[in-house]
């Protein structure tokens, strides 16, 4: 099943780009977590017909795409999961408001053509500062920086065994699902009458390597705490990287930037 | 179902994350007091097991469409609530980071709506008191359909109340709900049976997985203890659905602003009543939607509604007689 591979493929492909060499990567993960949910809560703090407002946040992502030298390609690619969610819900605006809020010229745009479009940059920004993060950063650099934030131990070892055996199950769920296929040819899915054992099949084996797994963890003396990523001092990009950005999109936030710019020409 | 960052504000985000978080704490708390060290690497690999199983698509008789397993319900029937939150948050963080399904801010509305409402209301409510006598097919059946029903109507509520809240969108309240809901009953209707024929085999391979069933007990459930699940079901989704219906003004009315206080709900008595606020639910659109079509458009939305109700609970009824009359063929 191409779904299938397709995860798997993704999945490897961030784990690669996440461990370059570049300067985004070697910044603290803290930092950059913080910074990241920092940037999504202030883009969507927008009020749903700032427009223009909302556009110059774009200058974050675009920097560090430049600076990390990432592909953007890559990152619109997974629009697709989200923009679907967000175009059923602003779709309508344009018909519910029809108040005009803006004129160019003879031609007026409503507040719902707006705020549907608001929506739909709020969408793509958000998503790319998410790839921004998880192209840079590891999931064990995440989960040091969640650590560090004082979540459980219990919680940071299990997202970090879920990533670990991700890739592992879906590579089982290709080979049963193709196995599965293969004896029943020209079937779209999984018929009604295999989904009992099909899948009960699978975790019942997932069970039992849970088990080894854990003898096999026992035996190379864990003590319920992962080595967490690398252990590196503290260096001035580290603060200061995430300081400054969260500085200018304060700045962007709170002042009318565009306007100031648009008075320069007009 | 993930809601998107774009999609809420960051008030509600933070909300929902408190919530979530103090969840969370309870969850490893109890998680820790079970003190079984085996639980942990269990969680880990379950976890993945949901995610890759979840991109399996299961063909829906006499459909052309596929569905997915539901993976708070089926986590937490194996891990029991506490461990079975854990580790849906884990699944829903990777889903978030490495494939951009919700996101990071979007994170603790996507925890309540999915994770809390599976695994607490599913587990707590259904699975243990209808488990608490032994398991058996029928009842890991009536447990997961409801359960999976029961748990995806409250969490596509949630979804429509936080957008709305956000003001993201211009949809009137009734029109999202209306929309949201029949679609989720459709969908909670195949996870259900999926994760019931999961959870079946596993019963018939390997009982002892399952979380909250009493070995000893015998499986076999009486008839009366049948008609009071049952009962209890159907007290429990029409209570729900009146307080739904007699919620809705009041709801949309919060949104806006223009009530203040927290009035206690009357409790819907009967059918008639229900209906009634259904009716002033519905007829409440024109407000805010099409000027000058008030009637035809509010009936055509509760028409629609009640037939998707209607199809949705007929395909169940043959679902389930076809299930187990060919069961009954097997064993025979």
């Amino acid at each position: 099943m191409s779904k299938i591979s397709d995860a798997i493929s993704e999945i490897q492909s961030l784990e690669a780009l996440s461990r370059g060499p570049g300067f985004v990567n070697r910044l603290h993960p803290l930092g950059k977590l913080l910074l990241t949910v920092f940037f999504i809560a202030v883009t969507v703090s927008f009020p749903k017909y700032s427009l223009p407002g909302l556009i110059t946040m774009a200058v974050y992502p675009a920097a560090v795409f430049l600076v990390a030298d990432l592909s953007f390609g890559e990152a619109l690619r997974r629009l697709r999961v989200v923009l679907p969610l967000v175009c059923v819900v602003g779709i309508l605006n344009p018909f519910f408001d029809r108040t005009p809020v803006l004129t160019i010229g003879t031609l007026a745009v409503s507040g719902g053509v707006l705020s549907m479009v608001t929506l739909m940059v709020k969408a793509v920004l958000t998503v790319l500062a998410g790839y921004l993060l998880i192209a840079t950063t590891p999931i064990e650099e995440i989960c040091r920086a969640l650590r560090l934030l004082h979540l459980p131990k219990v919680f940071t070892v299990v997202v970090l065994l879920i990533y670990r055996y991700v890739t592992v199950l879906l590579a089982e769920a290709r080979r049963i699902t193709q196995a599965y296929s293969l004896r029943a040819p020209g079937q779209k899915g999984v018929a009604w009458k295999a989904w009992g054992p099909l899948l009960g099949q699978m975790l019942l084996r997932s069970m039992d390597r849970a088990e080894g797994v854990y003898d096999a963890m026992l035996l190379r003396g864990f003590t319920g705490e992962f080595a967490a990523g690398r252990e590196a001092k503290l260096r001035p990009a580290d603060i200061l990287w995430p300081v400054v950005w969260m500085l200018i999109l304060l700045a962007l936030r709170l002042f009318p930037v565009t306007s100031w710019i648009g008075n320069l020409f007009v | 179902m993930h809601m998107a960052d774009a999609l809420v504000t960051p008030a509600v985000a933070g909300t929902l994350y408190a919530a979530s978080a103090l969840t969370a704490g309870w969850s490893v708390r109890k998680v820790r007091l079970e003190d079984n060290p085996k639980k942990v690497p269990v969680m880990g690999v379950m976890g993945a097991f949901v995610f890759a199983a979840q991109m399996i698509n299961f063909t829906i008789p006499g459909t052309g469409s596929s569905g997915h397993l539901c993976g708070g319900m089926m986590l937490s029937a194996l891990l029991g609530p506490w461990a079975g939150f854990l580790t849906m948050i884990g699944v829903l963080l990777i889903q978030c980071l490495f494939f951009a399904d919700g996101g990071l801010l979007a994170l603790g509305c996507n925890i309540w709506n999915m994770a809390f409402y599976g695994c607490f209301v599913g587990a707590l409510a259904i699975w243990r008191p209808m488990m608490k006598n032994g398991a058996s097919r029928g009842k890991i059946l009536l447990a997961s359909v409801l359960g999976c029903v029961l748990t995806l109507q409250m969490g596509a509520f949630s979804v429509t109340l936080e957008t709305l809240l956000s003001g993201v969108t211009e949809l009137p309240f009734s029109v999202f709900v209306a929309a949201m809901q029949p679609i989720h009953l459709a969908i909670g209707l195949v996870e259900g049976l999926i994760t019931a024929a999961v959870l079946i085999f596993v019963h018939e391979a390997r009982p002892e997985l399952l979380w909250g069933v009493d070995k000893t007990a015998e499986g076999k459930m009486s008839l009366g203890a049948t008609l009071g699940v049952l009962g209890g079901a159907a007290l429990v989704i029409g209570g729900g659905l009146s307080l739904l219906a007699s919620s809705l003004p009041d709801g949309l009315e919060w949104a806006i602003g223009r009530v203040a206080g927290t009035e206690e709900l009357e409790a819907a008595g009967s059918v008639y009543e229900a209906a009634g606020h259904a009716q002033e639910a519905t007829s409440f659109l024109p407000d805010y939607a099409f000027p000058g079509s008030e009637s035809a458009l509010g009936t055509t939305v509760s028409g629609i509604v009640g037939a998707l109700i209607v199809l949705a609970v007929l395909v169940a009824a043959a679902m389930l007689f076809r299930f187990f009359r060919n069961r009954k063929k097997a064993t025979a």
